[in-house]
């Protein structure tokens, strides 16, 4: 009650200009250095950059609520561009939805999936380790998901060129209405249609993720249209972010090629990796929140109906939590507890599906490519609030 | 069982029919002694003679340490303790117990839904005082077959008023709506649970999702004598590294293994993602996460090593680790 608080530091950057989208690190850690909350004046907003204030807002989905939105604009207030998302609520609505999708995506139906997404990346990964260098965006990370992720949810082959400039909609819609978000918005109604279609049931295949979700609307346990919601989400939610997670995680370990030769040596340790990748250079870094009541964050006075910017990024290497090098690629480290996937209520479902996609694909590189290396600068991705690479080349050796 | 826990010679005070097949026993010191502090949750074992050992939990209050109070339900079919309890303990019959242990620790919030399962309400008598002593918010829900078999029920709805008391006897009722009960998670609202398998299972499936350490689970021991504790240290033995680690009850199967520098990939360490699953080479684990399905549970051959910890009667546990 009497804990003393601060006014917050008052920050006049902005975390959506071209630079610091391309390297959102040098910002970040400035403003890191203002302390753990800070009022970004260019976006009205409250910035969170402390992982343990992070952890805080993440876990209290009572007082910093979804259903504002993941974006800056209070959702509630005048109408998104689309019906709320399994995201965008909170209980008891998200209760139901995530019980839907955790009856459909677990670590059983999960592991039952190694099979089917082993043979594409053996596939793929033979023929790229034949070339003395690829893309490493372009031609692998960009390529698997695409190619594994949409049958295991069981839609139809047509129209699935729209995911990728679906879910780049809907991810840029997190920041600001900046032409990056109207870029990202051109076609918008034909991908949005064509996603929508292909989440009907009679759309899906009877075997995937998409039916066993609608399987639940018989249950009882959800609606048609929570159904179809659901199935939107897996598809606006997974691919992307897991395109970004292998690519982070190769741009990583292609700057360390010591590294490299001791996950050769001891594959276990492939997840460990991923896991560090995740945490250094985080997919999905930064989402809203809304404030319920007045609150109190990192000795900040937050009033009622606050919106709240969590940067993902900056948790992540924050250095209370992560020691002096947590900006640094360790093996060593564990990164158990990093927010790359969120924590608490809303936590990521496709958690297990991105790392077993993750970890095949590391896999089987390691088994065929004896060294990786950069081969020229890999170009970061323009985007609002995910971090990634459009272009990375590589050069490889391998035994032969 | 290993634990080497002070044993107490103590004498049967009163014996009171407190409902349908439940008695309430009063312990006091033979030696005259106090009994040692407790906190909220915790539980003694009765040694019953010819190896027959069982755990309840306390159900008096705390303030008054000269007395023990501990709850039995009577079941006709079961092989060992509770006949022994009924038939066999008399006003002023001596036994030897443990001193108390705590594998159900009542932990700091402001907000408290309890649920009781018959039998169950016998660790949440403590939590409920304690809640109320602190000023705390707090709900208890407590389901039974009849009313005349809910032991302490009215004595609680006298107590604290029919507001923050809600008995619901299943021949008027019907049973818990866990659904209805559970369906909106709070912040800083902890759950205190402790029933029969089947309604701890139905509260875990409805807490899915919910936040890290929201809910806590007491489990009653196998042959339902009432509320027990299967919480006991356990060893776990690493099959790739060849080390065997002990797992206390104050620590997860996670830390321990963490600590002897052997590695598992983890993430919410509250069972709730799945991340830090472990192939079970050998041994039974008791199973308290929200992810795996009931098959995985059933089939035992993964665990998730941040929740769940090894059955009663499993002393130890080969993990493929
Ligand atoms: C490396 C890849 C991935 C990353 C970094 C990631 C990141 C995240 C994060 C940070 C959240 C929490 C958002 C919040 O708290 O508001 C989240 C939620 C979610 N993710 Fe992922 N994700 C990844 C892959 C996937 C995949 C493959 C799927 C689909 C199977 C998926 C589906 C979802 C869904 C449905 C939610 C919403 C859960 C809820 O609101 O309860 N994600 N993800």
């Amino acid at each position: 009650m009497s804990t003393p608080t601060i006014e917050p530091a008052v920050f006049s950057g902005d975390p959506y200009s071209e630079k610091h989208l391309l390297d959102p690190y040098p910002f970040l850690a400035s403003l890191q250095e203002a302390g753990p909350v800070s009022w970004l004046e260019s976006q009205q907003t409250y910035a969170v950059v402390g992982y343990a204030e992070v952890y805080e807002v993440l876990t209290d989905f009572e007082t910093y609520v979804s259903s504002g939105g993941l974006g800056p604009r209070d959702i509630r207030k005048d109408d998104g561009w689309r019906p709320p998302s399994i995201l965008e609520s909170d209980p008891p609505i998200h209760t139901l939805m995530r019980r839907a999708l955790t009856g459909v995506i677990n670590p059983g139906t999960v592991r039952a999936l190694r099979g089917d997404f082993t043979a594409p990346a053996v596939t793929l990964v033979d023929e790229l380790s034949r070339r003395p260098g690829f893309d490493a965006i372009k031609d692998l990370a960009e390529k698997y998901p695409i190619q594994v992720f949409p049958d295991a949810v069981g839609i139809p082959m047509e129209g699935r060129e729209h995911l990728l400039p679906y879910g780049n909609m809907v991810f840029n819609a997190f920041g600001p209405e900046n032409y990056i978000y109207h870029q990202a918005f051109a076609e918008g109604d034909e991908h949005a249609r064509v996603v929508m279609n292909a989440c009907k049931r009679e759309s899906l295949t009877d075997d995937g993720f998409g039916a066993g979700i609608w399987a639940k609307v018989e249950e009882g346990l959800i609606t048609e249209d929570q159904a179809a919601l659901l199935v939107r989400a897996l598809l606006s939610a997974g691919v992307d972010t897991t395109i970004f997670g292998i690519g982070n995680t190769l741009a990583v370990l292609a700057r360390h090629p010591a590294a490299w030769a001791r996950l050769r040596k001891e594959p276990s340790l492939a997840k460990f990796a991923i896991d560090e990748a995740l945490r250094l250079e985080s997919p999905f870094q930064k989402f809203h929140r809304t404030t319920t009541v007045d609150t109190v964050l990192g000795g900040v006075d937050i009033p009622a109906g606050s919106k709240v910017q969590l940067f993902i990024g900056a948790a992540n290497r924050d250095p209370k939590k992560w020691g002096a090098d947590a900006n640094e690629f360790s093996l060593e480290r564990s990164s158990s507890g990093h927010v790359a996937f969120g924590m608490g209520l809303h936590q990521c479902v496709g958690q297990p599906i991105a790392r077993l996609e993750m970890e095949i694909v590391l896999q089987q590189m390691l088994e065929k490519i004896h060294t990786l290396e950069l081969d020229g600068e890999p170009t970061p991705i323009l985007h609002n609030v995910l971090r990634g690479f459009e272009s990375m080349p590589v050069r490889i050796t391998t035994g032969s | 069982m290993t634990q080497l826990s002070e044993r107490l010679d103590v004498v049967v005070a009163d014996v009171d029919h407190v409902a349908d097949r439940v008695v309430s026993l009063v312990l006091s010191r033979i030696d005259g002694e106090e009994f040692p502090s407790w906190e909220p949750g915790a539980h003694i074992d009765v040694y019953l003679g010819d190896g027959f050992t069982r755990q309840y939990s306390l159900c008096s209050s705390r303030e008054d340490r000269d007395i023990l109070r501990i709850g039995v339900l009577h079941v006709p079919d079961s092989r060992g303790g509770s006949q022994r309890v009924h038939e066999n303990l008399v006003m002023g019959a001596p036994l030897a117990i443990s001193a108390p242990r705590n594998n159900f620790p009542l932990v700091e919030s402001r907000k408290y839904l309890f649920i009781a399962g018959g039998i169950g309400i016998t660790p949440i008598i403590p939590m409920l005082e304690e809640a109320e002593a602190k000023g705390r918010d707090w709900r208890l829900v407590y389901g039974g077959r009849s009313r005349d078999t809910m032991a302490f029920g009215q004595a609680l709805e006298d107590k604290y008023g029919s507001n923050k008391v809600n008995l619901y006897a299943e021949d008027e009722v019907g049973r818990l709506d866990l659904q209805e009960i559970l369906g909106m998670p709070r912040a800083h609202m902890l759950v205190y649970a402790c029933g029969p398998g089947g309604m701890l299972s139905a509260i875990e499936d409805f807490c899915m999702g919910w936040p890290p350490g929201a809910l806590h689970l007491e489990r009653f021991t196998a042959d339902t004598l009432g509320a027990g504790s299967v919480s006991e240290p356990f060893e776990v033995e690493l099959a790739r590294s060849g080390r065997t680690v002990k797992v206390e009850t104050t620590e997860t199967i996670l830390d321990a293994v963490e600590k002897v520098g052997v590695r598992i990939l983890s993430s919410c360490r509250a069972g709730l993602c799945g991340t830090c699953e472990t192939r079970v080479i050998s041994g039974t684990p008791d199973h308290r996460d929200a992810v795996l399905t009931q098959a995985d549970k059933d089939a035992n051959d993964v665990m998730l090593p941040c929740v769940s910890r090894s059955a009663a009667g499993c002393g130890r546990l080969i993990l493929d680790l």
